[in-house]
């Protein structure tokens, strides 16, 4: 187990390290963009003066450098600034959003991964048969689709022609969890549908891939139930793979979802950034990527570690 | 259509009193029953009470409540609904009084007096005096202000307290519009704290208090019982969202989620009008589009060159392919015809491509090869048009190159910049306003760098001059200055369109200059 701490501490001093990394590109890539937030504020009805006041303000007149070491010394403190635009606390700012955006990928998350896994069980189960077919077809139909069309096509049949759920997810804090879970039943259903396919077909590719070695067979042989097979012999061998997809997905889940946000105008972090982004504002913009990076670095690290945990080869690597 | 519609299309200014009548004894009702029946349609007293939801286009989640950064539709309405102006645009396009009760000037228009109204709130229970009237307004100006509206005031020379509730201005030069300058949204009354405003205030005079606010997805206004403005703030809650995505701010009123939206997308929104309890509205604004030609650059220095450009394009076809009809051709002047001082006997420029080959001809040239920069950014469809554009053109001898500028940093890189290019005015109220703002020789944004001695004399003359008359005539003579040599394309003005549910009600006439009645619909709007 010893072993297992020490990679995890390399795992993530090596996660801190890629932090540093990419709020520097962050910082570079707003600074690439034309124009400032002074201007983009203020937009056509910028005039030289107001836009010098307005930099003079923000301190947007200093060097770049400058104000990319101010922010590292006192991010390193704990103190990620506050909205250049509107001088709102970024904690004030980000935890609604931040649990919204949690919520909704909690939701899609706990609906998909086990309907993409048990569909890709069946389907290795039940290869080339009709059900194989079908749901295959199914999954990738609808991650063929991109999202805001999959988002419209619910809309029109389960908002405009039949009022059975609300085509706005519109949450408030005072919205209680079943009301919540309600409204945003539209947008965590075109969730499910986008991500679904990728599990499922990975689930169903490693367990085939299993199922032709010469133990399961030798399973097979011994008169050992279908299910039994799958599930004892075949599953935790396949795992590794499955695993990764999935972490892939979550992080997806969290990260990659402003389409849909957009189209159901669910007040989450994916509409925050596309706004600050819009506006240079950039202390938000590397509160939200830092915290989008360090998602892809945690659940890249817990797949891993899952998969050293089920497969006692990687437990005991020499 | 029945007559309930017909009432409905009168109560909600769709069709005036005689078509109503007309409709009505074409379905057999006597005359006398037709205008009585029109005339309680009409006075139908508005509703108290009730929820609005709305949906808005416009809003961002780094929107501040410090009013020198508004910059949008959601916050325009947001600051007409909790604070007071001094003035107010009254639904005929004039200036009337708000916070003021009366204003005068001396005759030279440079010296004016504004009398405040007695005994108002705030809704923290301070009463409006003068001092809150002159921070509310300094605080847009002087060296540190980062306020949009800061080179309007500039023509401030002082502003002074007489006594508590009299302010004074003194101006550089002579202003007869200067009422005018008031109405901005910039410039709701926030009350005094220690010699300045607090811009992040939530107090304010007006009809209804911000209960909730999250910048680019919500805010919650409820009515204040104590409001001081009679027949005004008729709904109790207003709730107001930002639905950037078009068809999501449509199916939001279709699903009932929502009863009124702002800019339904005109491609659909013939599907829109055919859902029954829905109902689509068009004002004639101030919103206009233009193609600023730059008229110091090597290109266009010859005015014969820029009559060949505007000779060139098809504006009814514009109106008709990028408008979807909302809209109507623009005759190269910035002055809606629904504005004071629209000079009606101007003709209107159309297609032509003789007179522009004829007009080329007369700067010498018998080809002509330019190129026009533009982007989405300028306004929606401006691309489409420059394409259109391109097409007529080139029936003229004009090789019209489209360049496709990236949408972030137009405003920074492109507009000013280029010697040609797209861009939107939202319009002022007043000529004066609207060519002080972009064509006058020193404005910050005279987009054309055009600096004509006789317009920008008029120009002057005009802005102090009280005679009416005379005043009517020189602002005609501007606008066709600004036609025959200005540089600005002026190709269409488009109609500010809403889509609402047949509950919400509005009063017979509204104001134009903005959309949704000035963006004062929630104090003015009400619900059946």
């Amino acid at each position: 187990m010893n072993n297992l701490t020490k990679q995890i501490g390399q795992r993530l001093a090596l996660g801190v390290g890629t932090l540093f990394v990419v709020s520097i590109l962050i910082f570079i890539g707003i600074e690439l963009l034309p124009g400032d937030l002074a201007q983009e504020i203020l937009g056509q009805s910028a005039t030289p003066e107001t836009v010098a006041a307005f930099r003079q303000e923000l301190g947007l007149d200093k060097s770049p450098f400058v104000r990319y070491i101010d922010w590292l010394g006192a991010a390193l403190q704990g103190d990620f600034g506050r909205s250049l635009a509107n001088g709102r606390e970024l904690s004030e700012l980000l935890s609604g959003r931040l649990l919204n955006t949690l919520f909704l990928a909690g939701f899609a998350a706990i609906i998909s991964v086990p309907l993409a896994i048990l569909l890709g069980l069946l389907c290795a189960m039940y290869r080339n048969s009709w059900f194989d077919r079908t749901i295959n077809t199914a999954a990738l139909t609808s991650i063929s689709l991109p999202e805001f069309f999959v988002a419209y096509l619910l809309i029109l049949f389960l908002a405009v022609q039949n009022n059975v759920f609300p085509a706005l997810a519109q949450v408030e804090s005072a919205t209680s969890f079943g009301d919540a879970l309600y409204r945003t039943f539209l947008p965590a259903l075109t969730l499910i549908l986008v991500v679904v396919a990728h599990m499922m077909r990975m689930t169903r590719a490693s367990i085939i891939n299993v199922l032709s070695r010469p133990y399961i067979e030798m399973a097979n042989l011994k008169g050992l139930s279908r299910w039994r097979v799958i599930f004892k012999h075949a599953l935790p061998n396949a795992l590794g793979p499955i695993i990764n997809v999935v972490a892939l997905n979550l992080a997806y889940l969290i990260v990659g979802v402003v389409v849909v946000e957009v189209v159901f105008v669910y007040p989450g972090l994916g509409q925050l950034l596309v706004d600050s982004v819009v506006k240079r504002d950039i202390p938000i913009v590397q509160a939200v990527g830092l915290f989008f990076a360090s998602t892809y670095i945690v659940l890249n690290l817990l797949a891993d570690i899952l998969s050293i945990l089920t497969n006692p080869r990687l437990r005991h690597a020499k | 259509m029945s007559i309930k519609q017909l009432e409905e299309s009168l109560k909600s200014g769709l069709i005036d009193r005689r078509t109503f009548i007309g409709g009505a004894l074409a379905m057999g009702v006597t005359l006398s029953s037709a205008s009585m029946m029109a005339s309680a349609a009409t006075n139908a007293t508005p509703n108290s009470g009730g929820l609005l939801k709305v949906g808005f286009t416009q809003g961002s989640s780094s929107d501040s409540l410090d009013p020198a950064t508004y910059s949008n539709d959601f916050m325009f309405a947001l600051g007409y609904a909790v604070f007071n102006n001094l003035t107010e645009i009254a639904p005929n396009g004039s200036a009337q009084p708000e916070l003021a009760e009366e204003y005068e000037a001396t005759p030279d228009a440079k010296t004016w007096t504004f009398k405040l109204r007695k005994g108002i709130l705030f809704s923290n229970g301070k009463t409006l005096d003068a001092t809150d009237v002159l921070v509310s307004i300094s605080h847009h100006m002087g060296e540190s202000s980062k306020s949009a509206i800061k080179p309007l005031l500039s023509q401030i020379e002082k502003m002074y307290a007489k006594d508590p509730l009299t302010v004074v201005f003194e101006l550089k030069v002579g202003n007869a519009d200067f009422p005018f300058v008031f109405t901005d949204y910039h410039l709701g009354i926030r009350p005094a704290v220690d010699g300045k405003i607090d811009p992040m205030t939530k107090v304010g005079t007006g009809g209804y208090q911000l209960a909730e606010f999250e910048p680019g997805v919500r805010a919650v206004f409820k009515r204040r019982k104590d409001y001081w403005k009679q027949g005004r703030a008729h709904l109790n809650t207003v709730e107001m969202s930002v639905i950037a995505d078009p068809a999501a701010r449509m199916s939001a009123l279709m699903t009932g989620e929502v009863d009124l939206i702002d800019r339904p997308d005109l491609k659909t929104i013939h599907l829109l009008k055919r859902r029954p309890g829905i109902k689509v509205h068009t004002a004639n604004g101030t919103l206009h589009y233009t193609m600023p030609m730059i008229t110091q650059s090597e290109q266009f220095k010859d005015v014969n060159v820029r009559l060949a450009m505007k000779y060139a394009i098809d504006r009814e076809e514009l109106v008709a392919k990028v408008l979807k009809g909302y809209g109507v051709p623009g005759n190269d002047h910035p002055i809606a015809s629904s504005m004071p001082y629209f000079a009606k006997g101007l003709e209107q420029r159309s297609y032509d491509p003789d007179k522009a080959k004829f007009y080329l001809k007369k700067a010498g040239m018998s080809k002509f090869k330019t190129s026009i920069h533009t982007s989405d950014a300028a306004f929606s469809g401006a691309v489409d048009a420059c394409l259109l554009y391109s097409e007529s053109a080139r029936k003229a001898n004009i090789d019209l190159k489209v360049v496709r500028e990236p949408n972030d940093g137009y405003w920074s890189n492109v507009w000013l910049k280029k010697p040609f290019c797209t861009s939107y005015w939202g319009g002022r109220p007043t000529p004066d306003l609207m060519f002080s703002a972009g064509y006058a020789a020193d404005a910050a944004w005279n987009a054309t760098h055009w600096k004509n001695p006789e317009f920008n004399k008029l120009l002057l003359s005009a802005r102090a001059e009280l005679d009416q008359a005379k005043r009517t005539e020189m602002y005609a003579d501007m606008q066709s200055l600004c036609r025959d040599d200005g540089g600005a394309l002026i190709p269409m003005f488009g109609q500010y369109v809403s889509a609402m549910n047949e509950r919400v009600k509005m009063p017979s006439q509204i104001s134009e200059m903005w959309d949704l009645d000035c963006q004062r619909f929630i104090e003015r709007w009400w619900v059946a």
